[in-house]
């Protein structure tokens, strides 16, 4: 579903990521682990397409497309979806116009915000004055309701509380399909995470390390998480030497 | 010679303490001869589309009462709903116990040019009266119109609600489609009794070449409320008003909301002052003012006279093109111990991420951009027709345009 060859991407001029290849198969979920200004916000950004992410080398291609120069609407409305890890605060513009627009005629937005109890937030202005875990539930509904086929999180859990990553998990089990068999399943997904905790509630399929702009080390999620919580990512140097 | 017309006469070339000075040379005071219009039926259609654009809708269907002034002549004016008094404003002082008594009380008739003009050559204006206890279910809608190219149109409006009544006024000021130029002197005299409601919302729809003065002063009495909306999304030479209000019973509260587009060439200096001077009363001053290459001064001024007085100041920005110039002037004015004013002021641009968020959204650039000016143009304002609703959402998708 998505390929990534060879993808060089610099921010003011620095560069970031250096030469990444990724597969993501249709119905697979992946995970990025790395630590701290590794790269992982940025190849989620130059997925999206966003301006201040340049593409130096390399290509990005979605359902066989090669989107690496189209607009970051446009790469939306062929199926892909992101949760920002820290979305702006947007004063004046409501919650829940935003869902709507997500949502289209597709599904009813209002009936999305009730199933997680988000209805008193849709008057409310896009992330003004919302906690953690209230971001991340509205990050994750307009996913829902943009129904995207490639799901690409920003470390959804971060800065949730116990009641909410309860939620979060589940609203993010029910966007990859979690309770479908692996072959039945289409939506694919590419998740940034700290603690892993999020495997909890999705069927993650392989894992990778991102350390200074390389992609490393991929294998069974779980097992790399394992490795990071025994060994720290300075092993992964290490072994990369 | 009146007190009042001595006054006026003293200070008939006096400038203003704000905004461009004008020359009254410059304009005619030959306004069209036009006729009194009991069904509108001299208004062609183009007309009636432009004035639609303004919230004029020229029926008397679904308004408690309608003033229409063309130039210096009332064309319609009919009260349509019992416990409404609406009078052109020079019949009013001929023939209404009330209205002489308080004109030019909350604003002083010496203040400048404009208000000695609006005495000493008054076309007309309106007297709109809600009489105690009745609640208006419907607006009252007014228009002062300019019809004539130059024409310099001097009103006298004085509103009165009267003790627990409640009314809705929509005033749209405009100029005819083939009007350019001209000048527009209104002072308006708005006074809230006690436990009454008034809400104003005003529309200016001008044209490039106009210039517009009002002068408004308004007194809310106690347990009194007042609402000013004020709507500006078309091209104007220059604005400049800086209206009044004094919550002079306890409890009192007022709350100005401004909506503004300053285009090229359009200067607009305007703001809101609330005087709080009774124990509990509560003020707000809300500006969105957004440039495409015009500039705009957007004030506001919160004095406190009394303890426990509470009131709020915000001025909020966006400049959309690169001439763009926006001046934000927040007064706060404590004069005791004990109260409570605050105020907010914040002038920039589109911030290219909120932009970016939305078109990861799946909207285009010029949706991303029309969605966040329409939230920052959002001030919620009660029974607009649908047609002027309209021509906000229409000046909204213009102003995200080539963005």
């Amino acid at each position: 579903m998505l390929e990534i060859e060879d993808l060089w991407v610099s921010i003011d001029g620095k560069e970031v990521l250096k030469g990444i290849n990724l597969a993501i198969p249709q119905g697979e979920t992946h995970i990025l682990f790395g630590k701290n200004g590794s790269g992982k916000s940025t190849l989620l950004m130059a997925i999206m397409g966003f301006s201040r992410y340049e593409v130096r080398q390399g290509r990005i291609l979605f359902l066989g497309r090669d989107i690496t120069q189209l607009p970051t609407f446009e790469r939306a409305r062929l199926g892909l979806g992101l949760s920002f890890q820290r979305p702006p605060t947007i004063r004046g513009v409501k919650t829940g116009d935003i869902l709507a627009a997500c949502a289209g005629e597709k599904v009813s937005h209002q009936a999305l915000a009730a199933a997680y109890d988000f209805l008193p937030f849709l008057d409310r202005e896009v992330n003004y004055g919302f906690s953690g875990g209230e971001i991340k539930r509205s990050e994750l509904l307009q996913l829902l309701a943009q129904d995207p086929k490639m799901v690409l999180l920003d470390e959804p859990e971060s800065g949730v509380d116990l009641e909410n990553l309860e939620v979060v998990g589940e609203i993010i089990g029910r966007l990859l399909q979690k309770d479908r068999r692996r072959h039945h399943r289409d939506k694919s997904g590419l998740i940034i995470t700290h603690t892993g905790f999020i495997m909890d509630y999705i069927n993650a399929d392989q894992g990778y390390i991102l350390l200074d702009g390389h992609l490393l080390c991929s294998g069974n999620p779980r097992d790399i998480l394992q490795d990071i919580k025994k060994f720290g990512y300075e092993e992964c140097s290490r072994c990369r030497r | 010679m009146s007190e009042i017309k001595e006054r006026a006469a003293k200070s008939r070339e006096k400038k203003a303490a704000l905004g461009a000075d004008l020359e009254f040379a410059g304009f005619s005071r030959q306004g069209g001869q036009w006729e009194y219009d009991p069904d509108y039926g001299r208004f062609d259609p183009e007309e009636r589309r432009h004035l639609l654009r303004a919230g004029i809708e020229l029926t008397d269907a679904e308004h408690a009462g309608t003033f229409l002034q063309a130039d210096n002549a009332v064309v319609h004016c009919q009260a349509n709903q019992p416990g409404v008094e609406l009078l052109p404003i020079t019949e009013a002082i001929k023939g209404h116990d009330l209205a002489a008594d308080l004109l030019w009380r909350l604003v002083a008739v010496d203040a400048d040019k404009y208000t000695a003009r609006a005495e000493l050559e008054l076309d007309n204006g309106y007297f709109i009266r809600a009489l105690p206890g009745v609640k208006i279910p419907e607006p009252v809608e007014s228009c002062l119109y300019l019809r004539t190219d130059r024409f310099s149109q001097h009103v006298h409006n004085l509103v009165v609600v009267e003790p627990g009544a409640q009314m809705h006024i929509i005033t749209g000021c405009t100029a005819h489609p083939k009007v350019n130029s001209g000048l527009h002197v209104g002072v308006s005299e708005f006074y809230v009794r006690a436990g009454g409601r008034l809400t104003f919302t005003m529309v200016h729809n001008w044209a490039e070449d106009i210039h517009v003065r009002p002068r408004t002063g308004v007194m809310v009495e106690e347990g009194g409320s007042f609402v000013s909306n004020y709507i500006l999304l078309r091209p104007v030479k220059t604005v400049q008003m800086y209206p009044t209000v004094t919550l002079a019973g306890p409890g009192a509260v007022a709350s100005l909301n401004s909506i503004v587009i300053a285009h090229p060439g359009s200067e607009i200096d305007m703001g809101g002052r609330v005087i709080l001077q009774a124990p509990r009363t509560r003020g707000e001053v809300i500006a969105r003012t957004i440039t495409t290459g015009g500039r705009t001064i957007s004030r506001g001024h919160l004095v406190g006279l009394e303890p426990d007085i509470k009131a709020h100041l915000e001025c909020r920005g966006l400049i959309l093109a690169p001439t763009g110039y926006i001046y934000a002037v927040p007064e706060l004015e404590g004069r005791v111990a004990g109260v409570d004013l605050s105020h907010e002021a914040a002038v920039g641009r589109i911030a290219a991420e909120e932009i970016e968020y939305l078109m990861a959204r799946g909207l285009d650039e010029e949706e991303a951009v029309s969605t966040i000016v329409r939230g920052f143009l959002r001030v919620k304002i009660e029974g607009l027709p649908p047609a002027l609703e309209e021509e906000i959402e229409e000046a909204i998708r213009e102003t995200g345009k080539g963005m």
